[in-house]
C-alpha cells in the first residue's frame, strides 16, 4: 500500500512538467521543438517558467541587475513582455527573433538570455550570432542563482540545526536531522578527507569537503524537482562546476608542498633526456584535473536532466498521450538514477578534490 | 540536423568505450571483492575513482556530442 | 557553445554564495559538529576500552578466585590430612600408650607379685625358720627330757668332736 502510494507521488511529480508543456503545446502556429525545450530548460533563464506558454504563461520575472557604467536594477519583465522582434541575419538572411526591452530595459536587447545594448536601436546577426553589439556586465539574479540561494538557505537551516543540537545537547547520539547527517560527515572525514589526504593533515581541509558535498549534493536534489523551488539545472551549469574546481585547484596549489612541485619539475626516476617531454605533460596535468571535475559534473547533471526531458518529450513528439505508458516509467526510473548520480557525483567531486590535495601535500616517502 | 545525427553518433560513440571500460572495471572489482572480501571496502573506492576517471573521458565525449547536438 | 561557457554573473554569485557558505558552515557548524563528534567517539572508545579492562580484571578476578578456590581446596585437604595424620597418630600413640600402661601395669603387678611372693616366701622363712626351731626345741626339749638322754648327746658329741 505504501509503496503504491510512493508511487503515486513520484508519479505526479514526473508528471508535472507534462502538464505544463501540454499547455505549451496549445499555441497551434508554432511546432513543438525538443531540442529547443531541452536546451531552454538546462540553460540559465532571467524568469522562472512556472506553467503556460511562452507568452501567456505564469513565470516569475527575475531582476536583472546590470552594470554599464552605472548600476540598473529592473525586472526582466521589461525584456519578456517588450517587444518581440524578427531581425535578418546579415550573412545568412535567416529571420532570428530577440527581445527588445521596454520601460527600463529600453536600450538593451535579448538574445538567448543574453543582454546586449542596441546600437541603432536594434541587435545585428551574423552566422545566427550576436555581431558588434556590447555586452553590459550582467550580474541579474537569474533561474540558476535564485536556485543558488534557495540550496544555500536550505544546507544552512538543515546543517545549523544539526550544530544547534550539538550545542545543546553536548556529545550524545543524535537524533532527528543530526542522525541523518551524522553519518555522512563521519563518512567524508574517514573514507574520504583521512583516507586519501592523511598524514594528519587532513583536519583543516575537511570542512571544506564537506561544504562540497552537501552543496553539490542538496543542488543536484533541488534540480531533479521539476516545480518551483527546484528544477533549475544549477549544477549541471559549467560556471558553478567551473567555479567549484577553481576552488579545488586554488587549494591543492595554495597547500602544495616542495615534493608535489618536485613531481612536476623533476619526476623521480624519469631520465633527463625526456624531461622536456614530461615537464609540460605534468603541467598540463595540474589542469585538466579540475578541468575533468568541472566537465564531470556538468555532464551528469545536464545529461541526466536531458534524458529526462526527452523522454517526456516522447509523447508530445509523437502527440498522443498512450505514449506516456512508455515515458513515463522509464522517466520515473531514470529519475530514480538521478537520485543516485547526485550523490555519487556530489562524493565523487569531494573524493576527487580530496585525491588531488592529498598528492600535494604528499611527503617524500621514497 | 546533420550535425545533431552526426553528434548522436558520436556520443554513442563515447558510451560504448564508457561501457566497456566501466564494465571491466566493475568486473574486476567483483572478482577482487569475491577473493578477496575483507578488502571490499578499499576495493569499491578504487573502483569508483577509476570508474570516475573513465566516465571523465567518455563525458568529453558526450559534451562534443552535445555541443553539435545544441548548434 | 554558451553551454559550456562560463557566465561572468553567476561565477560571480556562485562565488559569493560558496564563499559565505564555506565560512559560515565551517565557523559555526561544521567545527562544532566535528568537535562533538570526535568527542563523542573518544567517549565511546573510552567506554569500549574501560569495558574491555573491566572485563579482563573480572577475567583475573575469576582466574584469581579460582586459584584462591584451589588453594583452599588444597588447604582443606592438607587439613583433613594433617588431621587424620594427628589423629592416627594419636590413635597410635594413645594405643602405645595403652600398651606400654598395660605393660607397666602387668610389670608393675608382676613386681608386686614377685615381692609379695618373696616377702610371702621370707615369711615362709621365717615361719619355717621358727617352725624349725620350735620343732628342733621340741626334739631337743625331748631328746634331752632325760639323763641318759643328755649324756648319750654329750658322747656323741665329744665323739664328733674326738673324730674331728
Amino acid at each position: 500500500m505504501n509503496s503504491i502510494r510512493y508511487f503515486l507521488i513520484i508519479f505526479s511529480f514526473i508528471s508535472f512538467p507534462l502538464i505544463s508543456f501540454a499547455s505549451g503545446d496549445k499555441n497551434p502556429e508554432k511546432e513543438f521543438n525538443v531540442s529547443e525545450m531541452i536546451m531552454h530548460h538546462v540553460k540559465d533563464a532571467h524568469e522562472w517558467h512556472l506553467w503556460g506558454g511562452e507568452l501567456n504563461g505564469v513565470s516569475i520575472y527575475l531582476p536583472v541587475i546590470l552594470y554599464d557604467n552605472e548600476v540598473k536594477v529592473f525586472s526582466s519583465e521589461n525584456f519578456y513582455h517588450g517587444e518581440h522582434i524578427v531581425a535578418a541575419d546579415h550573412k545568412t538572411h535567416q529571420p532570428i527573433s530577440y527581445l527588445k526591452g521596454k520601460g527600463e530595459a529600453t536600450g538593451y536587447g535579448m538574445f538567448h538570455e543574453k543582454i546586449y545594448k542596441l546600437e541603432k536601436n536594434q541587435l545585428n546577426f551574423e552566422d545566427g550570432h550576436v555581431h558588434g553589439n556590447i555586452q553590459p556586465i550582467d550580474l541579474s539574479i537569474t533561474k540558476n542563482v535564485t536556485s543558488l540561494f534557495i540550496g544555500a538557505i536550505i544546507i544552512l537551516i538543515l546543517i545549523l540545526s544539526m550544530a544547534r543540537f550539538y550545542k545543546s545537547n553536548g556529545a550524545v547520539a543524535p537524533k532527528g536531522i543530526a542522525k541523518f547527517i551524522e553519518p555522512l560527515v563521519v563518512v567524508i572525514r574517514d573514507d574520504i578527507a583521512k583516507e586519501n589526504i592523511g598524514h594528519g593533515k587532513h583536519h583543516k581541509y575537511v570542512p571544506y569537503l564537506l561544504t562540497i558535498f552537501f552543496f553539490i549534493w542538496f543542488n543536484n536534489l533541488l534540480g531533479l524537482i521539476p516545480i518551483f523551488p527546484g528544477g533549475a539545472n544549477l549544477t549541471g551549469n559549467i560556471t558553478i562546476t567551473f567555479f567549484l574546481a577553481l576552488c579545488t585547484l586554488i587549494l591543492t596549489l595554495f597547500s602544495s608542498n616542495k615534493n608535489y612541485w618536485k613531481h612536476i619539475f623533476a619526476t623521480p626516476g624519469v631520465p633527463v633526456a625526456l624531461m622536456p617531454i614530461m615537464i609540460p605533460i605534468e603541467i598540463v596535468g595540474i589542469f585538466t584535473k579540475p578541468f575533468a571535475l568541472t566537465i564531470r559534473l556538468f555532464a551528469n547533471i545536464t545529461g541526466g536532466h536531458i534524458i529526462i526531458l526527452a523522454l517526456i518529450s516522447i509523447i508530445f513528439i509523437n502527440k498522443n498521450i498512450a505514449w506516456g505508458a512508455l515515458s513515463v516509467p522509464m522517466a520515473l526510473f531514470i529519475s530514480c538514477l538521478e537520485m543516485l548520480v547526485a550523490v555519487l557525483q556530489a562524493y565523487l567531486f569531494a573524493l576527487l578534490s580530496a585525491l588531488f590535495i592529498g598528492a600535494a601535500v604528499e611527503e617524500a616517502h621514497h | 540536423m546533420i550535425y545533431g545525427s552526426i553528434a548522436a553518433i558520436g556520443a554513442g560513440l563515447a558510451v560504448v568505450g564508457a561501457g566497456i571500460g566501466i564494465g571491466q572495471i566493475g568486473g574486476k572489482a567483483v572478482e577482487g571483492i569475491a577473493r578477496n572480501p575483507e578488502a571490499s571496502g578499499k576495493i569499491t573506492t578504487t573502483m569508483i575513482i577509476a570508474a570516475a576517471l573513465v566516465e571523465g573521458i567518455a563525458l568529453f565525449g558526450v559534451v562534443i556530442g552535445m555541443l553539435g547536438a545544441a548548434k | 557553445m554558451d553551454l559550456v561557457t562560463p557566465d561572468l554573473g553567476l561565477l560571480f554569485w556562485t562565488g559569493l554564495v560558496f564563499c559565505l557558505l564555506l565560512f559560515v558552515l565551517t565557523k559555526f557548524a561544521w567545527k562544532p559538529i566535528l568537535k562533538m563528534v570526535n568527542e563523542r567517539e573518544q567517549k565511546i572508545s573510552e567506554a569500549l576500552d574501560l569495558a574491555e579492562k573491566t572485563k579482563a580484571e573480572m577475567q583475573a578476578m575469576q582466574s584469581e578466585n579460582e586459584a584462591l578456590l584451589k588453594e583452599a581446596r588444597a588447604q582443606r585437604d592438607s587439613m583433613l590430612k594433617d588431621a587424620k595424620n594427628v589423629s592416627d597418630k594419636m590413635i597410635e600413640e594413645a594405643k602405645e600408650k595403652a600398651k606400654s600402661e598395660a605393660q607397666k601395669i602387668v610389670n608393675s603387678a608382676k613386681d608386686s607379685i614377685n615381692s609379695e611372693k618373696l616377702q610371702a616366701m621370707n615369711e615362709l622363712k621365717t615361719h619355717v625358720a621358727g617352725l624349725s626351731l620350735e620343732i628342733a626345741e621340741k626334739i631337743i626339749r625331748t631328746e634331752l627330757s632325760t639323763d641318759d638322754k643328755q649324756k648319750a648327746l654329750a658322747e656323741k658329741m665329744a665323739d664328733d668332736i674326738n673324730m674331728n
